[in-house]
């Protein structure tokens, strides 16, 4: 038997409302379900475990308010999950560094997310929070709760607020007077721009920067796309994002010093090519789910993981699984006409790469000036984990890649 | 090959827009302008509009001709002679 505990979701957090169980006692539960809904200050994650076992016994309630590292539940059958190691198959969700409050006893891993992308969840229409008796007594008096102000986190409502607010209401019936129980709410919008804020402020606060730009010639690489997308019918074509990502993969794999993390002074590698990738959000905000081993997935397969994960991103709910730490993060911010990105790093990483519009400009080939597709890759880079030159070695293999657009194509 | 109406391929052509740009009032955007630049619709999205349209009317899109199915009269021209 394990206790299944509150993870830590980010640096900050110090306790959660468990929203929801997805599971009852009895029930079995494997390697990346969905066992609960969390709620913090930065928005609601779907919880997932991470070892398979049978439920026992639900020890926090909905609604309560659940310090990190508490125990949620218990199941049987679970071991101890090691923090670091045993990863488990790539599609199922990893594990990540940023772990659960290293738990004295035992406890079922849970999934942990980064702060920043916990803001994913804050960009949807937020669902009110209300406990089971909350609702129930709400109810009852005929109140509709989803206007109530909830002194609970994040808005959650407890039978304390319906309580009063059926107080005021036979108060404001008393005295005549009009409603004066709602309060304006923090948009979800501003919530994930105090997360975005938030990590910006650490990035810029503690990483020595470094920039490094290159124009890279897309000739090959476009006119290889171009000649691929011709035989594909709308629904199969590839978009150069994915020429751009399978290089960077292969780049941060020949050039492993810029994939992976500052921890405590040190580097710290990153297991696998996980790149972040940066999603703008419609009317502002960003996050930056990680596509996992990018350097072992062909331009398909990316293709396939875009198309599943942007719309995911900027309409739907992320997963805690797809929150995960990126080893870097790629940021394409070329479709609005933009040149070249000068990014800020997403901590803990150590890089990011940005790349700009693929335009046509003057270009000397063979001491001939001639119309070529160029793009600018930038590279941001922390000094402290790296130098200009290992960044330059980067790009130079990043351009390199770029330059052969046929080898990139497969899961090699 | 099934003929639309001018009228359905342009409530085609808004399902999809709005489907990605829920907040765009595309009835009243002129035009003749790239609809990508005023909506702000990136190269993901332009695709997704292109595949739902592929979907629902059935035409395809070969992308040396995206330059011509950036505002809304060349896409609407585009399809209707596609269809003819």
């Amino acid at each position: 038997m394990a206790d299944f505990l509150m993870p830590r979701l980010g640096a900050d957090m110090t306790e959660a409302t468990l929203v929801a169980w997805k599971i009852q006692p009895g029930d079995l539960v494997f390697r990346g379900m969905v066992v609960a809904e969390v709620d913090t200050a930065k928005g609601i994650i779907d919880v997932e475990c991470f070892q398979p076992g049978k439920v026992l016994e639900l020890v926090a309630h909905e609604g309560e308010l659940v310090p990190v590292g508490a125990v949620l539940a218990r199941i049987e059958g679970a071991e101890a999950l090691p923090v670091e190691g045993s990863r488990p198959r790539a599609e199922e969700s990893g594990l990540v560094s940023e772990q659960v409050s290293k738990a004295e006893k035992p406890g079922v891993a849970l999934e942990a997310v980064p702060d920043f992308n916990a803001a994913a969840t804050a960009s949807l229409p937020k669902r009110r929070l209300i406990t089971p008796r909350a609702r129930h007594l709400a109810e009852q008096a005929g109140i509709d709760w989803a206007k109530l102000p909830g002194a609970g986190p994040d808005g959650a409502i407890s039978a304390a607020d319906v309580e009063r607010a059926i107080q005021n209401r036979s108060l404001d019936a008393e005295s005549g007077s009009g409603n004066s129980s709602v309060q304006p709410q923090r948009s979800p919008g501003s919530r994930m721009r105090e997360a975005i804020a938030a990590a910006m402020e650490q990035a810029n606060r503690e990483i020595p920067h470094y920039y490094l730009r290159a124009v890279v010639d897309m000739t090959a690489a476009s006119a290889w796309l171009r000649q691929e997308n011709e035989a594909r019918p709308v629904t199969q074509r590839l978009l150069p994002v994915t020429v751009s990502l399978k290089a960077m993969g292969l780049a941060l794999r020949e050039v492993p010093e810029l994939n992976g993390f500052w921890k405590e002074g040190r580097f710290e590698p990153g297991n696998g090519v996980h790149i972040g990738f940066a999603i703008s959000m419609r009317g502002g905000g960003l996050v930056t789910p990680a596509i996992r081993d990018v350097d072992r997935l062909s331009l398909d397969q990316l293709m396939v993981r875009l198309t599943e994960l942007i719309p995911r991103a900027r309409t739907g709910r992320l997963k805690s699984s797809e929150l995960k730490n990126g080893t870097c993060t790629l940021t394409s911010l070329g479709d609005l006409g933009v040149a070249a990105v000068w990014g800020v790093i997403y901590p803990p990483q150590v890089a990011l790469m940005g790349t700009g519009q693929i335009a046509v400009r003057p270009w000397v080939v063979n001491e001939q000036v001639l119309p070529r597709p160029l793009m600018e890759v930038t590279l941001a880079g922390d000094h402290r984990a790296s130098d200009g030159l290992i960044g330059a070695r980067f790009l130079k293999v990043v351009d390199e890649l770029l330059q052969t657009p046929q080898a990139l194509r497969t899961n090699e | 090959m099934v003929k639309h109406t001018r009228t359905e391929i342009r409530a085609a052509i808004g399902a999809a827009i709005s489907s990605i740009a829920p907040e765009a009032d595309w009835e009243r955007l002129d035009e003749q302008v790239d609809f990508r630049r005023r909506l702000e619709i990136d190269s993901f999205d332009f695709l997704r509009i292109l595949v739902a349209l592929n979907q629902q009317l059935g035409v395809e899109f070969p992308e040396a001709d995206y330059g011509r199915l950036v505002t809304l009269a060349g896409l609407v021209a585009y399809i209707e002679a596609a269809e003819q």
